[in-house]
């Protein structure tokens, strides 16, 4: 078992004819099962060609119709990205997973309350990972995204963040300690995305195959500490969790009105003390993350 | 990105909220002919700089002749502005904004921003205007009133009478309030901006609500479709180092500490920085070569961490993922000697062939000190510093 892919995943990957997409999508078909995940491509002005022996379809509705997709990747620029994403939710997709770094945040705000309105009214609810994400991986199953395979190894621990990089520091350090992982997620560092840190550790909770999960954060937002708060009530597992942005300056990013709507909480010294209180285990050394976990099984 | 209040007047009128008539200048001369075109007894001579407290700073003065204008003009005018968000240096004021007076009756705030936790746009007003929002945040949240605007529906007629009313506005005022607060929104929305605040908005003695001040912050991953917004960037403003990173398409930030660093990835940028504070130091800088990091990418890297007088040591970290620990050593390699690097270097490398990688920093036959994990390089470069 593992969250939301296996090796049965049936994938369409949106964006697949262009260089980013190319490149990625010959990589994770390489990758354990992924010659028989990566079932489709789309493209409106290529549908009926073939790329890495992947049938291109005209849309994300056909190529789901004709293949069983019911996840899917995107790597469309970020102009197109968006309106890629609703594509996705209005074929009834269960996950689309956005790579694509730079979206407008008011392109995200618009598809994420269309996404809920859909929802609201009953539609089928789509899952979103990102965007601004390196994707997810069963390791030695399926890997969607543009992580390096060769570092993972199966096994049971949970990795959660939304930096990239971090993520497979985390992930080379269990593996370098012979720790496999269940599933590594990788949320997106952008501000409005889909799903968070306290989904996916609902996720892990819920997953038979995790006994432990890392969950790294960073400065801005309030996802970290809602985890926490959640985590505290009902997480049956042991977790270690880091914050990156110590040494961050303050109002580099973000006006003095959006530090005010987040009530000051979300510095990363404020998150490790939520994330302390919850019952995680804290580091500020992110170099001890994987043996800190070791120590808690 | 940031722009100038006399900018940021200029997208709200354009958008239907009323502020004073004022004129932009850059002299002393300048200052007082926009005095004589504006006519009137009271001007305020207002300096220009992407930093908010201005008034407090000395920055903000209000004239009641020619002489005065011209004589608070040339103060202004040059000065290096200290307010609480420029840091201990403050930025040299270089533009002035010459408007006609305001008959304040009260000061209030207002803002739009977006909102992570309710993927919405919230709009923000207060009775306690003209002062530091943070502090109204702080002592007394109650004073701040809040609206979730969905943007599939906008800013409704309900909704911004709640603001109008909940901050208090003058009565006779609220219809042109609730206008304004309408074309605020719709304003924050067109120019995909991250922030819009107008601090103060007030109430003048005949009803009329202006904005007196004006602040905007552009979401980055908007602006290929601002052109508009685009033109009014100004480079004074902006840190020259982080200008030239930018052209490389590296993302740099200049900080006070000695130790440069050279990271791939923007949450192990941080993680490193954090890892150097932990162990005794300070970071000099963020910087994260991105994904592609190239020869070029890494040598122009090295250049700009290097430009920085207090940098003594560097640490670059790199977790090779798609990209190759071999690809990042020739290329340290490269950027060390082009730059004659005569600081210590320690270099951490991990992931896709690392043992080529360090192999060639070991051939390199350059002092570059090499480490396995992020601890590990932390200690040895703060070490080596000492």
């Amino acid at each position: 078992m593992s969250i939301l892919i296996n090796k049965d995943t049936k994938i369409v990957t949106q964006g697949i004819t262009g260089k980013t997409g190319q490149f990625h999508t010959e990589k994770c078909i390489e990758y354990a099962n992924g010659k028989n995940c990566f079932v489709a491509g789309v493209n409106p002005k290529k549908a009926g060609e073939k790329i890495f022996d992947v049938p291109i379809y005209a849309s994300v509705k056909e190529a789901a119709a004709e293949t069983g997709a019911t996840v899917s990747v995107i790597y469309v620029p970020p102009p197109g990205a968006a309106a890629a994403i609703w594509e996705a939710v209005e074929a009834d997709l269960d996950l689309a997973i956005c790579i694509t770094e730079g979206i407008p945040v008011r392109d995200m705000l618009m598809v994420r309350n269309k996404m809920k309105e859909k929802e609201a009214k009953g539609g089928k609810k789509t899952l979103l990972l990102g965007p601004n994400c390196p994707g997810l991986i069963t390791p030695d199953e399926v890997k969607i995204g543009i992580m390096p395979g060769h570092i993972h190894k199966k096994g049971r621990i949970g990795v959660v963040s939304r930096s990239g990089t971090l993520t497979y520091e985390a992930v080379g350090q269990l593996t370098e300690l012979g720790l496999g992982q269940s599933s590594a997620v990788g949320i997106g560092g952008d501000p409005i995305n889909g799903l968070k840190h306290i989904d996916v550790m609902k996720m892990f909770n819920d997953d038979p195959d995790t006994d432990a999960v890392i969950m790294i954060g960073e400065i801005g937002g309030p996802d970290e500490a809602e985890a926490a708060q959640w985590c505290k009530a009902n997480m049956k597992k042991p977790i270690v969790g880091f914050i990156a942005g110590v040494t961050a300056p303050a109002g580099k990013r973000m006006g003095h009105a959006g530090a005010l709507i987040s009530g000051g909480a979300d510095t990363a010294d404020a998150k490790l003390a939520i994330m302390e209180e919850c019952g995680f285990k804290v580091t500020r050394n992110p170099s001890e993350m994987a043996k800190l976990l070791k120590a808690m099984l | 990105m940031k722009i100038h209040e006399y900018q940021g007047k200029q997208i709200l009128k354009k958008f239907g909220v009323t502020v004073p008539r004022g004129i932009h200048c850059t002299t002393v001369d300048d200052a007082v002919k926009a005095a004589e075109t504006l006519g009137g007894k009271v001007w305020v001579v207002k300096a220009q700089i992407h930093a908010g407290g201005r008034g407090k700073g000395g920055g903000v003065k209000v004239a009641t002749s020619l002489e005065k204008v011209r004589e608070y003009a040339g103060q202004i005018l040059g000065m290096q502005l200290i307010t609480h968000q420029t840091g201990p240096e403050g930025q040299k004021v270089r533009n002035l904004l010459i408007e006609e007076g305001a008959d304040i009756k009260h000061e209030y705030y207002v803002a739009a921003l977006t909102d992570r936790a309710t993927q919405s746009v919230a709009m923000m007003a207060s009775y306690e205007g003209g002062m530091d929002i943070e502090e109204v945040a702080h002592k007394t949240p109650e004073k701040i009133i809040k609206v979730f605007i969905n943007p599939l529906v906008g800013l409704t007629d309900e909704q911004a009478l709640t603001l109008a009313k909940g901050m208090g506005m003058n009565e006779a005022s609220i219809p042109q309030c609730v206008e304004t607060l309408k074309n605020l929104y719709t304003c924050y929305m067109e120019t995909d901006a991250s922030l819009a605040e107008i601090n103060p908005l007030i109430h003048e003695g005949d009803g009329t609500v202006k904005a007196l001040d004006a602040k905007f912050n552009f979401d980055s991953n908007a602006l290929y479709r601002q052109p508009e917004i685009v033109a009014m960037r100004d480079l004074d403003e902006e840190d020259a180092d982080e200008i030239e990173a930018s052209k490389f398409d590296l993302a740099y930030i200049s900080l006070d500490g000695n130790i440069g660093c050279l990271v791939n990835g923007a949450g192990l940028a941080m993680a490193t920085m954090d890892t150097i504070k932990l162990f005794g130091a300070e970071p000099a800088n963020f910087l994260d070569v991105g994904g592609g990091a190239t020869t070029e990418k890494v040598t122009e890297a090295f250049k700009i961490m290097l430009k920085n007088p207090k940098v003594k040591g560097i640490l670059v970290n790199i977790f090779g993922g798609i990209m190759r620990c071999d690809t990042i050593a020739t290329g340290v390699v490269a950027a060390a000697r082009e730059t004659h690097l005569s600081v210590p270097l320690v270099v951490r490398m991990k992931g896709t062939n690392e043992e080529i990688g360090k192999q060639i920093l070991k051939d390199s036959g350059l002092p570059i000190i090499s480490a396995d994990s992020m601890a590990e390089a932390a200690t040895k470069i703060v070490e080596a510093v000492k």
